[in-house]
C-alpha cells in the first residue's frame, strides 16, 4: 500500500463498468445494516416459520413417523395453495416488521448529515442511489419470504412426484409474484418515508400508522360514506385481496384483484414521486 | 517548483526566481477553459439567481468570490448539474453541463459548504466509499483512501468514526473524499468555514500543495477574499447574481511589478538621488521607499547602488492592489 506518498497524485488506472455502482452502495449499507445486533436477531427469527413449514413438509411425507405419534398424515396439514397461502401471510408480516426496523435507517442519516450531495457530485444518479438502497431491502426481504418459499415448494415437489408438480407448479408463479409486489410496496413506502423524516424513529412509527392507520381509516370511510371504496386506501386489504387472486383462493372479495392492482401500483407511483422529489443534492428554494 | 507570492516573500534574495516561476506558471495555463459560462442564469421559481453570466476561465486556480447571496454557490451547483440553468449554457472542461453531466461528474472532485457525511463509519471506510462510487475498483479505492486521508494529515485518526471528529478534521476529511478519484477539477466550496486560525492556515497550505502539484485545476469558492488571495491566480467576483468584476492576478502581479517598496536603513538622500538619476520616479519617508522603475531598469540595478552607498534594505516589495481593494471596487459598482 503507498500510504508513503504524502502528496496529491493523479488516479488513471481502470474504472469499474458504470452500471455497477449501485452495488457499492448496497454493499455498503448492508453492511451497515448487520451492525445491529436487534436487526441481526430479528433477521434470524424471521426463518423460524419456514424452518416449522419445512417440518411438516417432512411430517406429511413421513406417516410411519406420524404414524409412531399417533397421527395420520393427511389430518395434519394439507399442502395446497392455501399452505403456502398462511406462508406468504406469516412471511409478509414479518417482512414488514424488520421493514419497519431496517427501512427507515436507509436514506434518512444521509439526509440528516447532508451527504447526499457528496453522492450526486459523482458519476452516480439519483435513480442509481435509489436502486442501491431499494436492494437492501428488496433482497433481504427476498430472503425471508420468495426465496424460502421456493425452496419449500422445491422439497415440497421432490417429496410429491411429478404429477403434484405439474398440477400445481402455478403456486411457484404466484408465489414470487405475490412476494415481489409486496417488497416492492414495502420497499418504497419505506424508501420514501425515510427520505422525507429525518429521524429514524419517526420514520419507524410513520410506516406502521400508515398501514395500520391506513386500515383504520379505510373502515371508517367505508362507515361514514357507506361505501366499499375506503379500501382503496388500506394497503393491507389490497395486498391481502391481490394474494387471493393469485393463490384463487375462494372468497368474497368487495373489490376485485385487479382494482387492488391498479390502486397498489398508484400507491407505488406516490411512494416513487415522493422520492424523485426528495433525493436531490440540494433542495431549491423557490 | 513551488510558486510563492512575490508580496509575502520579504526580502527578496533572487528577484529573477520569483518571475520566472510567475511566468511557467502562466505558460502552464490549460488550453481547454475549466470553466466557460455563456450567458447563463439560473432561475427559482420568480427569483433569478445567476444573471446571464458570460466568462471563460482557465486558470490553475480561480477563486469565487461575493457576498453572501451573490450566487457562488449556486454557480458551482449548476456546474455539477444539481440545477437546471434556466437559459443559456455552460461548460466544465470543455464539456456542456447540461449534455455530459455525468462525464463532468467523473472528472471533478467536490467539496461542499456544509456537513457531509455518512454516519457511522470512520473516515478510511468514508473516503474508499466515496472512492468507488467514483468508479474506482474496491483495491485501489482503499489504497486512494488511505493515501488522500495521508496527504490532508488525517493519517492517525483515519480509523476514527467520523461523527467523533472536530470541525477542522471534518473539513479536511471532505478534502480528502473529494481528491480521492484523482480528479481533474477539484471544487471547493467554503473550505475554511469555521476553521481557527492555525486551521486554516493548515487548509490553505494543504490546497497551495494541491495546485502545485499541477495535476489538477481548483475553482474555490469563499466570501473570504484571504483565502482567495492566498491561492488563487484568477479571480471572478459575484454580486447579486452578475458578474462584478474578473481579475487576473497573476498578469496583476506581472503589470505591476514596476512599482515597488522598499524598507531600508541607512538610507540617506544620495540613495534616492542615485536612483533618480536611472529615470525611476522615487518618493520617500524615513526608511521607506516607493518607486516606478524606469524602462530597462532591473532590482538587481537597485541593489547594486545600495550596495555603492552602503544602504541596507530590509524589504522588497511589488505594489499592487490589494485583492480587497479590487473587492470593494466592484461591489460598488
Amino acid at each position: 500500500m503507498a500510504v508513503y506518498r504524502r502528496t496529491y497524485t493523479s488516479y488513471s488506472g481502470a474504472l469499474t463498468p458504470a452500471w455497477s455502482r449501485w452495488r457499492v452502495l448496497f454493499r455498503y449499507s448492508r453492511s451497515n445494516l448487520f451492525r445491529s445486533k436487534l436487526q441481526t436477531g430479528l433477521f434470524v427469527l424471521c426463518f423460524f416459520f419456514p424452518l416449522l413449514c419445512l417440518l411438516s413438509i417432512y411430517l406429511v411425507h413421513n406417516l410411519s413417523f406420524l404414524e409412531k405419534l399417533g397421527a395420520a398424515g393427511g389430518q395434519l396439514v394439507t399442502i395446497d395453495n392455501k399452505f403456502f397461502f398462511y406462508f406468504v401471510n406469516v412471511q409478509g408480516v414479518l417482512a414488514f416488521v424488520l421493514t419497519a426496523f431496517t427501512g427507515p435507517g436507509l436514506i434518512s442519516p444521509d439526509i440528516a448529515n447532508g451527504a447526499l450531495p457528496l453522492y450526486f457530485c459523482r458519476p452516480f444518479s439519483r435513480a442509481e442511489y435509489v436502486l442501491g438502497k431499494t436492494s437492501v431491502l428488496a433482497i433481504l426481504l427476498s430472503q425471508i419470504t420468495w426465496i424460502p418459499g421456493l425452496i419449500l415448494f422445491a422439497v415440497q415437489a421432490s417429496l410429491a412426484g411429478t404429477q403434484w408438480t405439474w398440477d400445481h407448479l402455478w403456486i411457484a408463479g404466484s408465489l414470487v409474484l405475490s412476494c415481489w409486489i409486496w417488497i416492492a410496496i414495502l420497499s418504497l413506502l419505506a424508501m420514501a418515508l425515510s427520505a422525507w423524516v429525518k429521524w429514524r424513529i419517526v420514520a419507524g412509527a410513520l410506516l406502521l400508522a400508515v398501514l395500520f392507520f391506513g386500515a383504520g381509516f379505510a373502515q371508517a370511510v367505508n362507515a361514514v360514506m357507506r361505501t366499499q371504496q375506503g379500501h382503496f386506501v388500506d394497503v393491507v386489504y389490497l395486498m391481502s385481496t391481490v394474494w387471493k387472486g393469485l393463490f384463487r383462493i375462494a372468497d368474497e372479495q368487495v373489490i376485485s384483484s385487479t382494482e387492488a392492482c391498479v390502486a397498489l401500483l398508484g400507491f407505488c407511483a406516490i411512494c416513487l414521486v415522493l422520492l424523485v422529489r426528495k433525493v436531490r443534492a440540494y433542495e431549491v428554494v423557490r | 517548483m513551488v510558486f510563492r507570492n512575490p508580496e509575502s516573500m520579504g526580502t527578496v534574495i533572487q528577484p529573477g526566481a520569483a518571475a520566472v516561476a510567475v511566468n511557467e506558471q502562466a505558460t502552464a495555463a490549460p488550453p481547454t477553459p475549466v470553466v466557460a459560462l455563456q450567458g447563463l442564469c439560473v432561475r427559482f421559481g420568480n427569483r433569478e439567481i445567476l444573471k446571464g453570466l458570460n466568462c471563460t476561465l482557465r486558470g490553475r486556480a480561480i477563486g469565487l468570490l461575493g457576498p453572501n447571496g451573490a450566487g457562488k454557490s449556486t454557480l458551482i451547483n449548476t456546474l455539477l448539474g444539481f440545477y437546471k440553468p434556466s437559459s443559456g449554457s455552460a461548460s466544465v472542461l470543455g464539456h456542456d453541463i447540461r449534455a455530459h453531466t455525468r462525464k463532468i461528474r467523473s472528472l471533478v472532485g467536490y467539496m461542499p459548504e456544509n456537513d457531509a457525511f455518512i454516519s457511522k463509519m470512520n473516515a478510511v471506510s468514508y473516503v474508499r466509499m466515496m472512492a468507488e462510487l467514483s468508479g474506482l475498483p474496491p483495491a485501489a479505492a482503499l489504497e486512494r483512501a488511505h493515501e488522500a486521508l495521508f496527504c490532508v494529515g488525517l493519517a492517525e485518526a483515519r480509523y476514527r468514526e467520523l461523527g467523533t471528529y472536530s470541525l477542522g478534521m471534518k473539513q479536511l476529511a471532505k478534502l480528502a473524499q473529494a481528491i480521492a478519484h484523482g480528479p481533474k477539477l477539484l471544487i471547493l466550496d467554503e473550505p475554511t468555514n469555521g476553521l481557527d486560525p492555525s486551521a486554516r492556515q493548515r487548509m490553505i497550505r494543504l490546497i497551495r500543495d494541491i495546485r502545485d502539484s499541477k495535476e489538477l485545476q481548483i475553482v474555490l469558492c469563499s466570501h473570504l477574499l484571504r483565502d482567495v488571495e492566498d491561492t488563487c491566480e484568477e479571480v471572478l467576483i459575484l454580486n447579486r447574481g452578475k458578474i462584478a468584476h474578473y481579475s487576473n492576478l497573476e498578469e496583476e502581479r506581472k503589470a505591476n511589478k514596476r512599482f515597488l517598496e522598499l524598507e531600508t536603513y541607512a538610507a540617506n538622500g544620495d540613495f534616492a538621488e542615485a536612483i533618480e538619476k536611472l529615470g525611476c520616479e522615487c518618493a520617500t519617508s524615513l526608511n521607506r521607499m516607493k518607486m516606478i522603475l524606469a524602462e530597462g531598469v532591473e532590482i538587481r540595478d537597485i541593489y547594486r547602488i545600495a550596495a555603492e552607498k552602503g544602504v541596507r534594505i530590509r524589504r522588497l516589495n511589488f505594489r499592487r492592489d490589494s485583492l480587497e481593494d479590487i473587492f470593494l471596487k466592484a461591489m460598488e459598482i
